[in-house]
């Protein structure tokens, strides 16, 4: 039996628990703490520039791995600063474990020096939260935060920690507990049988069947099954932002995202379709369109871990509650025991409907223009050409986080990093930091415009100092472009504060900070450009690419319309 | 329509106020609401009203269910149950009206639990329902002060919400 210290008790759980990084910023209540730290050789800490970008690296490698991302703040300005990045994880089900500072027991409720509520503050938007009472319960806290960040539907929880539980004086018998036990917690771990015997026997018996699949299945870990299933029915799937990557990108059986900004023929194929097999996803707003025109024929198969999540905007048909990996496992071997087949003759002219929807233009045509602008679409194929659609795309968010979905073509899960619940700008930089510490010699592209990659530029700095050689992808349009494509469409273009006048020179702002910095402006610049930079392999580049600034996202559904009710175009709908 | 929802609830700090700030964060209405510890000094039992559509009240016990305080729930009102509400009323009492406040206080099975040479203090426990019928029969223009505790219930017949 050991004896540590409460600081010490935090900095060894770390280590048992198999954490190889944790991303945070030091301050008063946390000195004990990072002092455990200094001698602590096989946890690296990375301190970032802004407790928000610490959050946003955990959270990086949480989607990126599966895992939760540790994060260290301290009290006060430190755990605010952090909120936006678990409000982030919250939304999107991300696992991360949050430690924050906190001052001495005696002190807390008497306005003290850097104290806020953090508990109460991060109460909406964690998982669950706890507040270090006594130093000894340490290590059996942090376990139940990390089992309950990662398993169940996961998200962030925060434990907050008294400065005096840390107090190197005081030392206590140190075991890493091995399981953390919870009476009031029991995630479900098996779908129900019988649920799922009538899901897969509505599914043999459609005509016009569809997959729908959302980020569950890549927290899920389930993206082998669900393409097993897709491909045995021949089954079309349609992805949603959260869930790229789930089914191969680049498959003739995949239509492209739906939603607000999906494919033509993904949004049709929904509204079409007798019968949709939703596999973790929530039937988002950005999804649905209007809840009262969806998918009007549909009998829906809804396959969640969250039984909240279960007939909360749409009502399910035939709900199944469980992880959607164990689900999807069990329904592809009632399948094969039932022995039978989609009517083939359905499911061809189903097919045949499909592909006339989608034409020759790919699912997501657009003016090519003159050649003589960039155009932000092109930017993201020929990233994906490059990369050979193999590399990690962290998002910022807006017109060209749109495009990264439209247009890269993710074939693997875990690839795509992006803040689609709360939308945060600000994200995406750290977030690709947080994937290329973690997968060193895998290409790391960050994907952001003008506006967002603001929102935590400082962060190139920590870049330089941990040697983290991301790619930064600047779609560069001087304007909010999202913004702005809604004033253009609902408010006569009357650009309220979505143009940004006075831009850094990001090319010398770049050098500033050590790294290389890339203007490209002509069309026939943009791939020699690219691959110039992805072949720096040790270098981060920042490239600062000028688009067309007219340019729109579509399709673009219409508000509380049918999923199949669509701008096409500036001028065309359907 | 109106439910009576019951939980136990682990007896911890912060608890009762992720119970609380689920109804205001996700747009529930609370009508009452009210927690003791039990018999168990590590659990609270709570029982609260609210009023919604059947979807609204499925979300409500789903979310409450997904608490990791929330040990085990129950929705009373979905079969048969009893439940109470205490009431203390503070009442004007002179001349012939102490006669018939003390008659009406019978008649709904109340108990007058302190007096003075003006006022009477009424204690009454029952349903939401009775307590209401008694504010309307002592009349509000004599009622002084009324304090409430809210609803609590517990099941009919065999089944109990224990762990």
């Amino acid at each position: 039996m050991e004896l540590l210290s409460g600081a010490e008790m935090v900095v060894r759980f770390l280590r048992d628990e198999g954490v190889k990084y944790i991303y945070g910023y030091p301050g008063g209540a946390l000195l004990h703490i990072y002092d455990a730290l200094f001698k602590e050789k096989e946890v690296t800490h990375i301190l970032v520039r802004h407790e928000q970008a610490a959050t946003h690296m955990a959270d990086g490698y949480a989607r990126a791995t599966g895992k939760a991302g540790v994060v260290l703040v301290t009290s006060g300005p430190g755990a605010t600063n952090a909120i936006t990045g678990i409000a982030t994880a919250y939304m999107d089900s991300i696992p991360m474990v949050v430690i924050s500072g906190q001052v001495a027991s005696n002190m807390v409720g008497t306005d003290a020096f850097q104290e806020t509520d953090m508990i109460g503050i991060s109460r909406p938007i964690v998982k669950h939260s706890f507040m270090i009472k006594h130093a000894s319960e340490i290590p059996e806290v942090l376990k139940k935060a990390f089992y309950l960040a990662q398993s169940g539907r996961p998200g962030p929880v925060v434990v907050d920690i008294p400065k005096d539980m840390t107090n190197p004086a005081e030392k206590f018998e140190y075991v890493y507990p091995k399981k953390a036990k919870l009476r009031s917690y029991s995630p479900a771990v098996r779908g129900h049988s019988g649920q799922i015997r009538k899901a897969a026997e509505l599914l043999l018996s459609a005509k016009r069947p569809i997959v729908y699949s959302g980020g569950g299945v890549i927290m899920g870990g389930a993206s082998a099954q669900l393409t097993e299933l897709t491909k045995m029915l021949s089954l079309p799937v349609t992805n949603t932002l959260m869930g790229l990557g789930a089914y191969p990108g680049s498959d003739r059986q995949f239509l492209g995202m739906l939603g607000m900004h999906g494919s033509y023929t993904a949004n049709l194929a929904m509204h079409h379709s007798d019968v949709i097999l939703a596999v973790g996803a929530r039937f988002d707003d950005r999804v649905i369109n209007g809840a009262s025109k969806f998918c009007p024929n549909a009998k829906i198969i809804h396959i969640d871990i969250d039984p909240a999540s279960i007939s909360k905007t749409i009502k399910a048909d035939i709900p199944i509650v469980g992880p959607v990996d164990s689900v999807l496992t069990e329904m592809v071997a009632v399948v094969k025991e039932i022995g039978q087949a989609p009517s083939s003759e359905a499911l061809a002219a189903w097919w045949k409907q499909i592909d006339e929807w989608r034409g020759s233009r790919g699912l997501f045509p657009y003016d090519k223009g003159d050649g003589s602008i960039i155009k932000p679409q092109t930017v993201i194929e020929t990233l994906c050409e490059v990369t050979r659609g193999e590399a990690f795309v962290a998002s910022d968010v807006g017109q060209h986080q749109m495009f990264a979905a439209q247009y890269y073509k993710f074939d693997k899960p875990n690839r795509w990093l992006n803040s689609g619940g709360l939308g945060t700008m600000g994200f995406g930089f750290p977030a690709a930091m947080g994937a290329k510490l973690n997968f060193p010699d895998v290409d790391v592209a960050c994907v952001t415009g003008e506006g967002s990659i603001q929102m935590n530029i400082q962060e190139l700095s920590t870049c330089l100092q941990y040697d983290l050689p991301v790619k930064i992808v600047n779609l560069n349009n001087g304007a909010l472009g999202m913004v702005r494509q809604w004033q253009d469409m609902q408010y006569d273009s009357r650009y309220s504060h979505s143009y940004m006048e006075s831009l850094p020179d990001f090319v010398k702002l770049v050098e500033a900070y050590g790294h290389v910095g890339m203007r490209i402006t002509e069309p026939k610049d943009l791939k020699p450009g690219l691959e110039e930079a992805f072949s720096l392999k040790d270098r981060l580049v920042f490239l600062d690419i000028q688009v067309d600034s007219s340019e729109h996202v579509y399709p673009m559904q219409i508000r509380d319309g049918a999923m199949r009710d669509m701008w096409l175009s500036k001028t065309e709908r359907t | 329509m109106r439910h009576i929802i019951s939980l136990l609830l682990e007896n911890e700090p912060g608890a009762l106020s992720r119970v609380v700030g689920l109804f205001s964060q996700r747009n529930y209405n609370i009508e009452s609401l009210t927690v003791a510890p039990t018999e168990d000094p590590t659990l609270s039992r709570l029982t609260l009203t609210t009023i919604g559509h059947d979807e609204v009240i499925e979300q409500i016990t789903k979310n409450l269910n997904k608490l990791i305080e929330v040990v085990k729930l129950v929705d009373l009102s979905e079969s048969a149950h009893i439940e109470r509400e205490l009431m203390l009323v503070k009442v004007k009492a002179t001349g012939a009206q102490r006669a018939e406040v003390k008659r009406t206080t019978d008649i709904f099975r109340g108990q007058i639990v302190d007096v003075t040479s003006t006022v009477y203090t009424i204690q009454l426990a029952g349903t939401s329902d009775k307590l209401d019928s008694f504010i309307q029969a002592i009349g509000t223009s004599a009622i002084l002060e009324v304090v409430r505790s809210g609803v609590t219930g517990i099941s009919r017949g065999d089944k109990v919400l224990s762990i």
